[in-house]
């Protein structure tokens, strides 16, 4: 019973995994084969069509390079170790920036939650500094900091602090006040009452709002390194568009997308964990 | 107030001691802003008794318990448990509400022993034993029917053995066998500890089954107020327990046939 009920559970998960990755997969192959003719079309079609579509690939191949040239773009620079070191000082700038932003956004979320006295002071000077769009402030950052690594976490750290403050700020607001009131009963008071009930209430929208967060941590970096940079993964494509090296260019944004999936798989999974009492997450 | 304090001696001369659950209300009135929800009531439930209070939506009723479980404060008068005037919240009571108010996030075990000090984990498995729930501990809540997380709710109350329940309605929301169930549940666990419950009820025949005592609350008032001098197990088809219940529900109709 407990292993069919197991069985059935691996292959879900093997189903779910092959359905998600089968459209990227047709897309890759669609691309590949339209950069790259394989050779066996010399054989089957006609002499005159197969030199047509030679040159016509040929010719997309300059500007939409093929998944395999991206592929030697990436091992190329893989092996020369640029490749490595530039993901490494983006995921410590994403990393530092999402730590500085999102503790204190969670910091300022709970304190408003908590405090209606803190709601009052604070919230309508933070709702008027939301409505700045964060990347208007790269011209002034780069002029008081520079195009060093503060300027970049400072960027990154102010775009993560937003739907950090707000939906924990929210997620607190929005517990069941009858449920409160029930821990009040049964002597829950501070710290137990935090720990018991308001955080886990909270944890949901916390969640979402790591969730954005970190969509529009790799979003700022993007822009931060591409506008100044002088290491990173958007120092490289910046400086391959300089040289033309289209590969390179859309390597560096394929593997943006990468991280980002991962960044987005790592919550999804935290939430599976953090929480698994919500019926959506029992089988 | 000379007949609540002749009350209250006769309880301390009874020796009842350190478990009581003795409440005296004095000249109790409730208003939110303008409305006033109570208006003069004057109550005593000595340890032990089973109270049932009665009467329509929007009475009084749930104001009044709250007051009593120290989640309100009165406009004025004042309750007095054991003859300590109560402040703030009422310790020694345990409230069940309408809806069951797990804690989702916690597995059924730990929402048993929800405040409890020290190893409370023995404890609150036998509360689950004792309402029936054994085996379900490791369940989340959001798996149990109505039914079930009311048990759940009855077990997290009487895990610290409260001196005083207080239920508003807590069955209300449940289908009529599994409500028939949960009363004899109530009643058994009652009759082992001896606490003193104040239920509240829309359901006359429930307050006659249950109750030693039914108090009608009509537009903030006690306007009844009846001795169920049937002995237990009680039998709904026979005669007294017809008649009484009979005459609550007219008493209860009548006054909103007054009201226009």
């Amino acid at each position: 019973m407990n292993n069919r009920d197991g069985r059935r559970r691996v292959k879900g998960f093997f189903a779910h995994l092959v359905l998600s990755w089968t459209v990227p997969a047709v897309v890759i192959l669609f691309w590949q084969l339209s950069t790259h003719p394989p050779a066996i079309l010399a054989k089957l079609l006609p002499h005159a069509l197969w030199l047509n579509l030679l040159s016509h690939s040929a010719n997309l191949a300059q500007t939409f390079p093929g998944p395999s040239q991206i592929f030697q773009a990436g091992a190329h620079l893989w092996k020369t170790g640029e490749l490595l070191s530039a993901i490494e000082i983006s995921s410590q700038r994403a990393a530092f920036g999402f730590l500085v932003g999102g503790s204190v956004g969670f910091a300022l979320g709970l304190f408003n939650g908590l405090f209606s006295f803190a709601e009052t002071m604070l919230d309508s000077s933070i709702q008027m500094l939301r409505n700045i769009p964060h990347l208007a402030l790269i011209p002034i950052i780069i002029l008081w900091f520079g195009i060093d690594e503060p300027a970049k976490v400072l960027l990154v750290a102010i775009g993560v602090f937003f739907p950090i403050y707000l939906n924990t700020f929210h997620g607190i607001r929005s517990i069941d006040p009858a449920l409160r009131e029930m821990a009040s009963v049964y002597g829950l008071k501070s710290w137990s009452l935090f720990w018991n009930v308001i955080l886990p209430g909270a944890m949901p929208s916390i969640l979402v709002g790591i969730r954005f967060a970190l969509g529009l941590m790799w979003l700022t970096l993007i822009v931060a390194e591409t506008i100044d940079a002088d290491s990173g993964i958007g120092y490289i494509t910046n400086n391959a568009r300089e040289f033309m090296q289209t590969d390179v260019v859309l390597m560096g944004i394929l593997l943006y997308a990468l991280l980002g999936k991962l960044a987005d798989a790592s919550v999804r999974l935290l939430e599976r964990i953090l929480l698994s009492w919500q019926p959506a997450y029992q089988r | 107030m000379a007949a609540s304090v002749s009350a209250l001696n006769h309880d301390v001369q009874g020796g009842v001691g350190s478990l009581s659950g003795h409440i005296v209300i004095e000249g109790i009135h409730k208003s939110f802003g303008a409305e006033q929800v109570l208006r003069g009531i004057d109550l005593t439930i000595p340890h032990g008794q089973f109270v049932a209070l009665v009467g329509k939506s929007g009475c009084g009723k749930s104001t009044l318990l709250r007051l009593i479980a120290g989640l309100d404060t009165p406009t004025e008068g004042r309750v007095l448990i054991d003859g300590e005037p109560l402040k703030n919240q009422n310790s020694d009571a345990r409230v069940m509400f309408q809806d069951a108010r797990l804690l989702p996030w916690k597995k059924v075990l730990d929402n048993v022993g929800l405040g409890r000090p020290g190893k409370w984990k023995p404890e609150a498995s036998k509360a689950l034993k004792d309402v029936g729930l054994s085996g379900r501990e490791a369940d989340w809540p959001a798996v149990l029917s109505g039914g079930q997380r009311q048990r759940v709710a009855l077990a997290r109350a009487l895990v610290s053995r409260p001196r005083l329940l207080l239920l508003d309605e807590p069955l209300g929301a449940l289908d009529a066998l599994t409500r028939i169930e949960m009363q004899r549940l109530i009643e058994r666990l009652w009759r082992e500890r001896g606490f003193t419950v104040l239920l509240i009820t829309h359901d006359v025949e429930e307050a006659v089954t249950l109750a030693d005592r039914v108090i009608l609350i009509d537009t903030g008032k006690i306007s009844l107020d009846e001795l169920v001098d049937i002995p237990r197990p009680r039998q709904r088809n026979s005669a007294n327990f017809g008649d009484l219940s009979e005459k609550i529900l007219e008493s209860v109709l009548g006054k909103v046939r007054e009201t226009p």
